[in-house]
């Protein structure tokens, strides 16, 4: 790699005939072109981490006045009263975990599943259109989704989705699925949050089974399993930290999608067991509350609730990318 | 596992056995043909589930694409290109402004994000050994992964707050904010990608490494990295949440990085959450001329990437 002065000063290149004179301006300035050349890509590079302490003191600094004032007591209080100073950010919280816990349970065995499909049984000249397909859900901006959630997916939750649950199967009977259906609800935010994480844990968990060797199947189909007794029981296990490590990605984007939850979670201080009923997640909370924030105070406990979801985000993304990393190997897993 | 039990319930004669099969081996071979009919069965239902699952996970898409272009093409005219908003109750209009914004937006955190993104990646391929590169590639990934929303947080705090109002450039920093680590992790493995013996011979041709660097390992890759940029910026021009903290947005035509500044995904938002009918009209043609640009880019992308093969090559 290293090439010093003295191997370049006598390196006869053919094209150096034309013109010496720039040869020899390169051998003189080479040293020091080297250097700059470093310098500049190594300041680069360190814009990244930089770029991410910036995050962090911004955060911060912005959420410190709450933070201060409202102590641990912020994460369990369910208090969001603006007029007379009071917030706190469990509703919030609840309303993420659960909108994000319900995209998972809906988009994980989908997305896991057309993986497989793509990576196991598709005929050869399909599985490029479905990957594409499944990974064009990925470029539809954010706030595209919720205007379609707004006007064609709410509506159908509120006229068939919800009163289907609720009386055809009888699941009224049990806190989760029971109230009015009003159509913007936890169970409409997770609905949207499903499709919209599954690209996302669909072309992890698909590179990590490309990436599982060839003998590990052969081997299994050899021994007499049938195709899917193959997958059971010699690939998935091969690439099941992968996978998790992709699940744990979708629920990093469930956790801080903002616009398209933003517009159909209903907007409501609220934690109910009921699906059915509107809630809040932090950052659509924050994105319905900024605007229209009544004083410091105010706004200190948005960017305080910030900084929870970006804790939490934080912690969840180092998980993931290690378990991917893991399984990865050498081989690059795009997300 | 099942395999085991199969292969373990074959009938296997024992040598000098009578030839007519005894009563037991005939219940075992049985029962074997059971279970490789139970296990056929299982298997095909699966095969089912997994097909059933691809045709599910393509059909919101199918949806998606399928009402954008009934309410928007409907709502679109030539007027949405090239008139602002009118007030509310007036019909008529488009979103002029919005999509101006939009490339202004997206044109400050280009300039800024994508020579940071190339510079780092550049880094962190060439000296992937370091261990700045692994902290860079591993922080890169972190960032990839935060909401969108913080970026926007940030570049309120450090850009909006100190200067009392919102602006353009605030909000394309914030863009360029997530624009860094999406190049960076493209760039390092496009670079990582450019066989070695082309640097080598570079190298041995005495050309600098700065030179070697730029002229020849960049170069070769840069189809590569045009791609995933493209695909970098046809995120980030959908982008709504790092706005609401920065561009603010705007009903009139701005030109100013200084000023507040519309988007045409701001604009959607507005308009979709809006009670009003003709401004749902507008947010529908919005969001087509939206995802169509964004489509249209990342499929550029992706098939330049396809009929690159690897990518890798110019």
């Amino acid at each position: 790699m290293t090439v010093n002065a003295e191997t370049r000063s006598d390196a006869g290149a053919p094209g150096d005939a034309a013109s010496p004179g720039i040869e020899g301006q390169h051998l003189q300035g080479g040293g020091l072109a080297d250097r700059v050349y470093d310098v500049v890509i190594k300041g680069f590079a360190l814009c990244v981490p930089l770029l991410l302490l910036l995050l962090v003191l911004a955060i911060t600094e912005a959420a410190w006045p709450a933070l201060r004032q409202f102590g641990f007591g912020f994460l369990t209080s369910s208090d969001w009263d603006p007029n007379n100073q009071k917030f706190g950010a469990a509703p919030a919280i609840y309303g993420t975990i659960v909108s994000s816990i319900i995209a998972l349970v809906i988009a994980t065995p989908l997305a896991v599943g057309v993986a497989i499909y793509i990576a196991e049984f598709a005929p050869l000249w399909l599985r490029r259109p479905v990957a594409f397909l499944i990974d064009l859900l990925a470029a539809i901006p954010s706030v595209v989704y919720g205007l379609w959630a707004i006007f064609v997916l709410v509506p159908l939750m509120r006229t068939a989705v919800m009163p289907f649950l609720r009386d055809t199967l009888h699941l009224g009977a049990t806190p989760l699925f029971s109230g009015p259906a009003y159509g913007p609800s936890m169970l409409s935010a997770g609905l949207i949050l499903a499709i919209m994480v599954l690209p996302y844990i669909s072309s992890v968990s698909r590179e990590v089974l490309l990436a599982v060797p060839r003998s590990q199947r052969e081997a299994a189909l050899a021994l007499g399993a049938t195709r899917w007794e193959a997958i059971q029981g010699a690939v998935l296990p091969f690439a099941k930290s992968g996978i998790i490590g992709g699940i744990i990605l979708g629920l990093g984007r469930a956790l801080g999608e903002t616009m398209a939850v933003t517009m159909v979670i209903g907007n409501r201080h609220e934690i109910s067991a009921s699906l059915f009923s509107p809630g809040y997640t932090i950052a659509s909370l924050i994105a319905n509350e900024f605007s229209e924030a009544s004083g410091d105070l105010h706004l200190s406990a948005l960017m305080a609730v910030g900084f929870i979801l970006f804790v939490i985000t934080l912690i969840v993304n180092g998980i993931a990318r290690w378990l991917v990393w893991q399984t990865g190997g050498g081989r690059r897993v795009r997300a | 596992m099942k395999m085991s039990e199969a292969i373990a319930g074959m009938p296997t004669p024992p040598a000098g056995a009578p030839m007519r099969p005894s009563v037991r081996q005939r219940e075992a071979a049985a029962r074997t043909s059971r279970t490789l009919v139970r296990r056929r069965i299982v298997n095909n239902i699966m095969v089912a589930l997994l097909t059933l699952s691809a045709v599910i996970a393509t059909l919101p898409l199918l949806f998606i694409l399928f009402h954008l272009a009934k309410s928007g093409l409907s709502s679109l005219s030539i007027d949405f290109f090239i008139k602002d908003p009118k007030s509310v109750g007036e019909s008529g209009g488009g979103m002029a402004n919005a999509i101006i914004g939009t490339l202004i937006v997206v044109s400050v955190g280009c300039a800024i994000g994508l020579p940071i993104g190339v510079g780092a990646g550049l880094f962190v391929s060439e000296q992937k050994h370091t261990r700045l590169a692994t902290v860079v590639r591993f922080l890169a990934d972190v960032l990839n992964g935060l909401p969108s929303i913080v970026m926007g947080i940030f570049a309120w705090q450090f850009l909006v707050r100190p200067v009392g109002h919102f602006s353009a450039i605030a909000g394309g920093i914030a863009l360029a904010a997530m624009l860094v680590p999406m190049v960076t992790r493209t760039t390092e493995e496009m670079v990582a990608l450019v066989p070695h013996a082309l640097r080598e011979a570079a190298l041995a041709l005495g050309y600098s490494r700065a030179r070697t660097g730029l002229v020849i390992v960049l170069r070769t890759a840069m189809g590569g990295i045009v791609t995933g940029a493209l695909v970098a910026v046809a995120r980030i021009a959908g982008e709504t949440a790092p706005l609401l903290f920065t561009a603010l947005g705007n009903q009139f035509r701005s030109f100013s990085l200084s000023k507040p500044i519309a988007a045409l995904p701001l604009q959607i938002f507005q308009y979709a959450v809006s009670p009003y009918e003709d401004w749902h009209a507008q947010a529908w043609a919005g969001a087509l001329v939206l995802i169509a640009m964004v489509l249209t880019i990342s499929i550029v992308a992706r098939v330049a990437t396809t009929s690159h093969g690897d990518g890798g090559s110019d």
